[in-house]
């Protein structure tokens, strides 16, 4: 993976190890200097108001870290239910697999990188 | 003959993942197609995070239903708590007392076929939703 991380979202996760998992993204992402993070959700059958704020917070923490973050592998019926929901997910990129969410944060990066050389 | 009706306890976070289990399990005994499981899920996971959250847990009370011509899955989601003081205000997309996006009762209502909210402050909260197949 270099400079990219990979978080999976386990199937039921409770509001104590979502913290955690934000505390543990966070440390990680300084200490790898990490420009990009993949959040698959592949194996979640469900999305609710409760995951989708802490994908956002995930993706918001990143960003103020230096880092892009990707979803990937959201299910169909996860996102037609998530439209139905309400929950837009401002600011949340998404990609259909790990490889193509993996391309697209390369894309931003040298975009980026193509900013700041300006 | 296959069991209607029961009920399940919403005390801990991880008495909702078992209650989203169990109204997987239910939809899917009913023929629900894999959005509709999907949708019925989610509003049940909005409906008993909110028992268990504002309404210091709960029950979640299940009712395999039928009229003339459909089968369908009805959930009340029943708790002691406060009530909700104003129903238009909590009625609102984005409106949270609490730390989340607001979008719980209102996304549930717009997941399911019927929505209907019974709150008293002091009395607590009933809120009752069916899905037809
Ligand atoms: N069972 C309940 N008992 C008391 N208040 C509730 C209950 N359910 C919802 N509410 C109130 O309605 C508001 C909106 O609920 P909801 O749409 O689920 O958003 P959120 O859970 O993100 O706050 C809550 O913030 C809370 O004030
Ligand atoms: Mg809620």
């Amino acid at each position: 993976m270099g400079e990219f991380l990979l978080v999976t979202i386990q199937v039921d996760m409770h509001d104590q190890l979502a913290l955690r998992l934000q505390d543990d993204l966070s440390t990680a992402i300084q200490k790898n200097a990490s420009k990009g993070v993949l959040v698959d959700i592949s194996t979640l059958e469900m999305v609710d108001s409760f995951i989708g704020r802490m994908v956002s917070d995930i993706s918001g923490i990143s960003k103020i870290l230096g880092a892009d973050t990707v979803l990937v592998g959201m299910q169909p019926a996860v996102a037609i239910t998530l439209v139905e929901l309400g929950l837009s997910l401002p600011g949340v990129a998404t990609a259909l697999n790990v490889e193509r969410g993996m391309a697209l944060l390369r894309q931003k990066i040298d975009a980026d990188g193509a900013d700041v050389g300006h | 003959m296959s069991v209607t009706n029961g009920e399940a306890p919403l005390r801990s976070e991880h008495d909702i993942v078992l209650a989203r289990q169990l109204v997987r399990k239910l939809t899917q005994e009913l023929g629900f197609s894999l959005v509709d499981q999907t949708k019925m899920v989610t509003a049940a996971s909005e409906l008993a995070r909110n028992a268990l959250i504002y309404g210091r847990g709960g029950t979640m009370i299940w009712e395999k239903t039928a009229d003339s011509e459909r089968r369908g899955l009805k959930l009340l989601f029943a708790d002691e708590g406060p009530g909700i003081p104003d129903l238009n205000l909590a009625m609102t997309d984005g409106w949270t007392s609490g730390h989340g996006l607001g979008m719980g009762l209102t996304g549930a209502k717009r997941l399911v076929n019927d929505f209907n909210i019974d709150t008293k402050v002091g009395g607590g909260t009933r809120v009752t939703i069916v899905r037809w197949k």
